[in-house]
């Protein structure tokens, strides 16, 4: 049996380790950073199909603090420690060309990881919230990262924003705990269940609910997304939105949802909404961008929408689709944030309109810049293709047909916005394409192309993963949602 | 003192040599007692901190850089995290637990004496001393940091050139 803290143990450790040794040494950050992730992503594929419920100091539920290991944390773990490997094998040539300190970005980095390690694992709603800010307060450092006045503008807003959902969590918490007087998630669910439903707990749902959902980034609260992203180095971007939105927003939202509050028709409804709002919003502000990085977050917003819908029409066919774009959707957008961060290392700019023909300079960048963009545009047999179509059919078998159509058309929409990048970028010439710039472009170098094509060929083959159906590879994570949330009382406190 | 004109009067100077060894052991005071008494790692660490901040104030930010430098404060500031990490870890080595507390908590003389609480003590030793190095670092950035304004001929200037003219 896996040592549970181990998650949040190895990477505080690295990260406050880092800076007392590597001021006199250099190679010491890239070292242990990449160590530390790889180790880390070898822990979280041994936790595959196992369930644990952790008590931290030998102190039983609800007085101590657990750890809760089951499928949804499993899948959210692996998805963590996998992109964070990619991206720091990619930040090994692309921070030192580009930035500074490496110590202060390898230790915010691995702050970051253990935060959201600590906030899938968490089976305490303070421990959550405390999680969380960690994993917040290291993105927002990493976001300004470059010190530029677009970078420290991007980040003192996604700052202000971030801050305002942590105190409406904050605030959610404590009238949860003024109400209940328990922080265990388990606990608190279980008197929630005894006590007659008030006006209050439902305040505190909205709250909690209303704060997660910024950090998710769905339509009414996606403002700081499209400035945050862009702004960060690639591999913090690919972090962003590959992972930090999935664990920090729509983790906690299924978490609270499923095995707190209990799932009704008004939140199904609520969340199908906002999704296919998010969905169609943001595709259609990415057709207007002319910035990779910015289209790039615009789609973030748009994607996130479809796991919305999925999780939304609450079926286990519908839970599986939304969970598996979400898995799908971490591979490929941190890949297409990966390619432009290579994009920008050669030719120096994301402006879609200076560059041009970059498949004859740049073969590999382009080809997972395909890969990428065909599997976020749901062609098949890529990855994508299944989660949507899955989805499309969980809402047409519970009688939402128009929400199918929608989901269609975004999906429509994606594939002419991702036509327009490889027009512009690798197979075509943009307006402001230069020509002496771009014979002197090259490959990047070798740690830059590693995780591009292990990513790339995940995008190719994870639809395997559907193999099975929801008795599949994902029925245990299908079943921590399904389950209600008697049974998720049931495992932690152990009645 | 060497430095006359920087910091405040002599008054305050004076009063500050006094006082900052008191105010550094009360903290000490606070971090170590904090499992008997109301206080403990954090406001202690506050306290030690404020130490610092306090000569700062009264003697300028050169002679207080010059006793506790940037890197020395920085690895403060993650031994102290560190330290904490460590006695947590230590509980899966002795018990198998990761935050048990593995000392022996039993004190021959009776319940709440200084020795009788095993590695609370020593979490709150470490919190002080994180807390304290970080705040210190806090003030010292916000202190190095400079409002620019644009003098209307496209050159920046600092609010103390602009109070001048």
């Amino acid at each position: 049996m896996i040592n549970l803290p181990l998650f949040v143990i190895i990477p505080f450790g690295v990260a406050f380790f880092i800076p007392m040794v590597s001021r006199k040494i250099k190679w010491v950050p890239d070292v242990l950073g990449n160590l530390t992730t790889f180790i880390l992503l070898l822990l979280s594929l041994m936790t595959l199909n196992q369930e644990h419920v952790y008590h931290i100091g030998g102190w039983k539920p609800p007085f101590g603090i657990v750890l809760v290991l089951d499928g949804l944390s499993c899948l959210l773990l692996i998805i963590i420690n996998l992109i964070s490997f990619m991206a720091t094998l990619f930040s090994i040539e692309y921070i030192e060309k580009r930035f500074t300190s490496k110590l202060r970005y390898y230790s915010l980095f691995l702050l970051m990881v253990g935060g959201m390690n600590g906030t899938v694992l968490s089976g305490d709603l303070f421990n959550l919230f405390v999680f969380m800010e960690i994993a917040s307060i290291a993105s927002y450092a990493l976001v300004g990262f470059g010190c530029e006045a677009s970078e420290l503008e991007a980040s003192f807003k996604y700052l202000v924003m971030g801050n305002v959902a942590s105190l409406f969590v904050l605030y959610g918490v404590a009238l949860l705990y003024g109400k209940t007087g328990s922080l265990n998630i388990a606990d608190v669910a279980r008197i929630l269940k005894e006590i007659p439903s008030d006006n209050l707990v439902n305040f505190a749902f909205v709250l909690l609910i209303g704060g997660f959902m910024v950090k998710s980034a769905l339509v009414p609260f996606h403002a700081w997304l499209p400035d945050a992203h862009p702004s960060a180095p690639a591999p913090i971007s690919a972090m962003l939105s590959g992972v930090v939105i999935k664990a920090l927003g729509v983790y906690v939202i299924c978490r609270l949802i499923f095995n707190l509050f209990g799932f009704n028709h008004l939140i199904s409804q609520t969340l199908i909404y906002l999704g296919v709002i998010s969905m169609i919003v943001g595709v259609c502000l990415a057709l207007l961008q002319s910035d990779l990085k910015r289209l790039l977050a615009y789609h973030s917003i748009s994607q996130i929408g479809y796991v919305f819908v999925g999780i939304g029409i609450g079926t286990p066919l519908g839970i599986l689709g939304g969970l598996f774009h979400l898995f799908n959707h971490s591979l490929f957008k941190s890949l297409l944030f990966l390619d432009s961060g290579s994009i920008e290392y050669q030719t120096g700019t994301r402006d879609l309109n200076k560059m041009g023909l970059l498949y004859k300079k740049m073969p590999i960048t382009s080809f997972s810049t395909l890969f990428a963009s065909l599997s976020i545009s749901g062609i098949p047999p890529f990855n994508g293709f299944w989660s949507k179509l899955i989805i499309i059919l969980a809402a047409i078998k519970s009688g939402k047909s128009i929400i199918a159509l929608w989901a269609v058309i975004g999906s429509i929409l994606t594939l002419s916005s991702f036509t327009k990048v490889l027009r512009y970028s690798i197979y075509g010439k943009g307006e402001k394409w230069e020509k002496e710039k771009w014979e002197k472009l090259k490959e990047v170098p070798d740690t830059m192309v590693v995780p591009l094509i292990i990513l790339s060929l995940l995008c190719l083959f994870t639809g395997l993963l559907i193999i099975g159906g929801t008795e599949g590879i994902f029925a245990s994570t299908i079943d921590v949602l399904e389950g209600s949330v008697l049974k998720y009382i049931n495992k932690v406190l152990g009645s | 003192m060497n430095n006359e004109e920087k910091g405040m009067s002599l008054i305050v100077k004076t009063v500050t040599r006094w006082l900052k060894g008191f105010i550094f052991l009360f903290g000490a005071y606070i971090v170590v007692f904090g499992h008997l008494s109301p206080g403990g790692g954090f406001p202690g660490g506050v306290v030690f901190a404020a130490t610092f901040i306090l000569i700062t104030l009264a003697f300028g930010r050169e002679y207080a850089l010059k006793k506790i430098g940037k890197i020395l404060a920085s690895e403060l500031d993650s031994l102290g995290a560190l330290l904490f990490l460590i006695i947590a870890t230590l509980g899966i080595y002795f018990t198998g637990i990761f935050f048990s507390n593995f000392i022996e908590k039993f004190h021959p003389t009776g319940n709440f004496k200084l020795f009788s609480s095993g590695t609370i003590p020593l979490c709150n030793i470490s919190i002080g001393i994180k807390v304290g190095a970080s705040l210190f670092m806090i003030f010292i950035i916000l202190s190095i940091v400079r409002v620019v304004f644009e003098d209307g001929k496209g050159k920046l200037i600092t609010t103390e050139k602009k109070r001048e003219k």
